[in-house]
């Protein structure tokens, strides 16, 4: 969609464009297309001649720039975190934000739409195939949080790519993503000094470093592009390998009582490894990305090492205490 | 992996090759190390973890079950093939003996690749150990995936149903799946028949405490003569057969698949049949 002499430049709607991931994929496309950014927070970086509406993705003023202008792609970074507001006020805003925008694509004639989802989808489970496919169930069965509202995201999303046929709906699950930026659960967990591990397990993981995500996404922009993709990064380690990379001392803990412990130590929603997700640490949920290989010719720039060692370029580690809360 | 610090791996990688004697290191030299930058190949499998956490079972092969090997050269040296054994003795100590024999004793060796059970990923240590080891839990995709870059796959069709019989029912073999016959139609794969005997005698289930194996999510709780999962010292003899080759479509009905699964079925039991009568002593 860039870079073709001559014809006027895409216009590409961020929604989540504030989140560091976000932000990450505006650094990337910002020279290529002109951004519109979508975000209930202010976006940080004035240099990059975003177009920045600040409103709840829910609330019709979020339709003003679509109404306004043509617009070629809209591309939802994940969901948004606002750790002030009641988990049932986020879902709101996760969920039935995305079903908004969703629709603004269809209202609006926006001819391509990019969903974020994310590989954690399919749920960690002792009988997972080593590689999953795109077409195994999302079994992701956290009761609540993040995870929850990505797999009811994705389930919307994939309806709304069979319904539309005339929109070129993408969703793209991505293994772990890390990288110097992102504050996510498995970023912030590799960031811990002592982070606990489930005694006795140790399942294999994928990473995908942030800006190998943001050339990715960027993939998808081109015409043609449809369906649903798991993204992989490098390959795949086992969680220990991955720990002893970094250097970290990890602090083994009997699996049963890991969610106990968790529940005792992170009370504090924004920080710590959610209860919920304790099943990565025991349990493999790694994924084939051959799809995005053979379709996008999509390939990662980074190497394992490079990928894992990501997180040490941030913020310097957290301090020894197994899941202190973060700094938001 | 953590519980396995470097000195301790040393230590075990030189029992390892001193129990395997002579030109063991040249001969495992000449296996190329798996997957990335880390030596891990995508399911987990770590050679460099094998070598050296293989020592107790080898020990075990070598000194106590004194593993006596028939037709070992019947496995193809390379490319894909599954071998199809019978399983016994409570615990899987049939799949590792037959996963040494070709390991230490085949040359060039091989690397085989056992399918487990679904619910093994379960069970902490034995899980991260297993998988070091190569092990792969048993799903269709996950056999696809090995078959396809040429990997030599184990697999029980019989189960735990095999594996937990009691001892009145020993050497019986159990009814087969048909799952790896799909597989091997499916990916062209020649099978090899292994009968194992002795594996039968090292743990005699006497009884089998159903409600405490329910009670402990477990599929039995054999009542074995040393209690505790110890095994006897019987003499483990590993039969291994002509690959066989089958022909036909991997979706036929199931009638024409099962015919095929017990000319295998017959196969290994021909193998047992011919161990058993060919065995002067249970111990010996």
């Amino acid at each position: 969609m860039s870079g073709e002499a001559g014809e006027r430049r895409a216009t590409v709607a961020v929604a989540g464009i504030s989140g560091n991931l976000g932000l990450a994929l505006a650094r990337h496309l910002a020279r290529a297309v002109t951004l519109l950014g979508i975000d209930h927070r202010p976006f940080p970086d004035q240099r990059l001649g975003v177009e920045h509406l600040q409103v709840d993705r829910r609330k019709a003023r979020a339709a003003e720039p679509f109404a306004a202008r043509r617009v070629d792609a809209l591309v939802l970074v994940g969901i948004e975190h606002d750790h002030d507001l009641p988990s049932t006020e986020v879902h709101d805003l996760n969920v039935d934000g995305t079903k908004r925008l969703l629709d603004l694509c269809e209202r609006h004639g926006v001819r391509k739409a990019i969903v974020l989802s994310s590989a954690n989808v399919y749920g960690p489970a002792p009988d997972n195939s080593s590689f999953l496919r795109e077409e195994a169930p999302l079994l992701a069965t956290a009761r609540r949080g993040d995870m929850r509202d990505l797999v009811e995201i994705d389930m919307y999303a994939q309806s709304f790519l069979w319904r539309h046929p005339e929109i070129e709906t993408v969703i793209l699950r991505p293994v772990n993503v890390v990288g110097p930026t992102v504050r996510n659960v498995p970023a912030n967990y590799l960031r811990l000094a002592r982070p606990m591990t489930a005694l006795g397990f140790d399942p294999m993981l994928q990473v995908i470093h942030e800006e190998d995500v943001c050339r990715a996404i960027a993939l998808c922009l081109r015409p043609g592009v449809r369906g649903v993709f798991n993204l992989v990064g490098p390959g795949e380690l086992p969680l220990s390998a991955i720990l002893r990379e970094l250097g970290r001392e990890p602090l083994p803990v009997p699996h049963f009582l890991l969610r106990p412990m968790l529940r005792l130590l992170g009370d504090d929603p924004g920080g710590g490894f959610p209860p919920e997700e304790v099943d990565h640490l025991q349990y493999a949920c790694t994924v084939d990305g051959s799809r995005a290989a053979r379709e996008l010719g999509w390939s990662p720039s980074r190497s394992l090492r490079e990928t894992i060692r990501s997180v040490l370029e941030g913020e310097p580690t957290l301090p020894p205490r197994a899941f202190a809360p973060h700094p938001r | 992996m953590g519980l396995f610090t470097t000195p301790l791996r040393e230590r075990l990688r030189a029992w390892t090759l001193e129990l395997g004697g002579e030109g063991l290191r040249a001969r495992l030299a000449r296996l190329t190390p798996p997957g990335n930058e880390y030596g891990v190949d995508p399911f987990g499998f770590d050679l460099d973890y094998a070598v050296a956490a293989i020592a107790p079972l080898l020990w075990l092969y070598k000194k106590y079950f004194r593993v006596e090997l028939h037709g070992v050269e019947r496995v193809p040296p390379e490319g894909r093939v599954l071998l199809v054994a019978n399983h016994s003795g409570q615990l899987p100590f049939d799949a590792a003996m037959i996963a040494l024999a070709l390991l230490v004793e085949r040359d060039p060796p091989r690397v085989l690749r056992a399918l487990v059970e679904r619910w093994v990923p379960t069970l902490p240590f034995f899980s991260t150990a297993l998988a070091r080891l190569g092990q792969v839990v048993g799903t269709p995709d996950n056999c696809r995936r090995l078959l396809a870059a040429d990997e030599a796959i184990l697999t029980f069709p019989e189960g735990v149903r095999g594996l937990n019989k009691p001892w009145s029912e020993r050497y019986r073999l159990q009814p087969f799946g048909r799952g790896f016959m799909r597989l091997a139609l499916e990916a062209g794969v020649p099978i090899v028949p292994v009968g194992v005997v002795g594996a039968e005698e090292q743990s005699p289930s006497l009884a089998d405490l159903k409600p405490l194996a329910r009670l402990l999510s477990m599929p039995a709780f054999p009542l074995t003569p040393t209690l505790l999962p110890i095994p006897l010292p019987a003499r483990h003899r590993i039969w291994f057969g002509e690959p066989m080759r089958f022909e036909g479509s991997a979706e036929a009905e199931d009638p024409e698949i099962e015919e095929k699964v017990e000319r295998v079925r017959h196969g290994v039991d021909a193998l047992l049949r011919e161990g058993l009568a060919a065995r002067e002593g249970i111990f010996r």
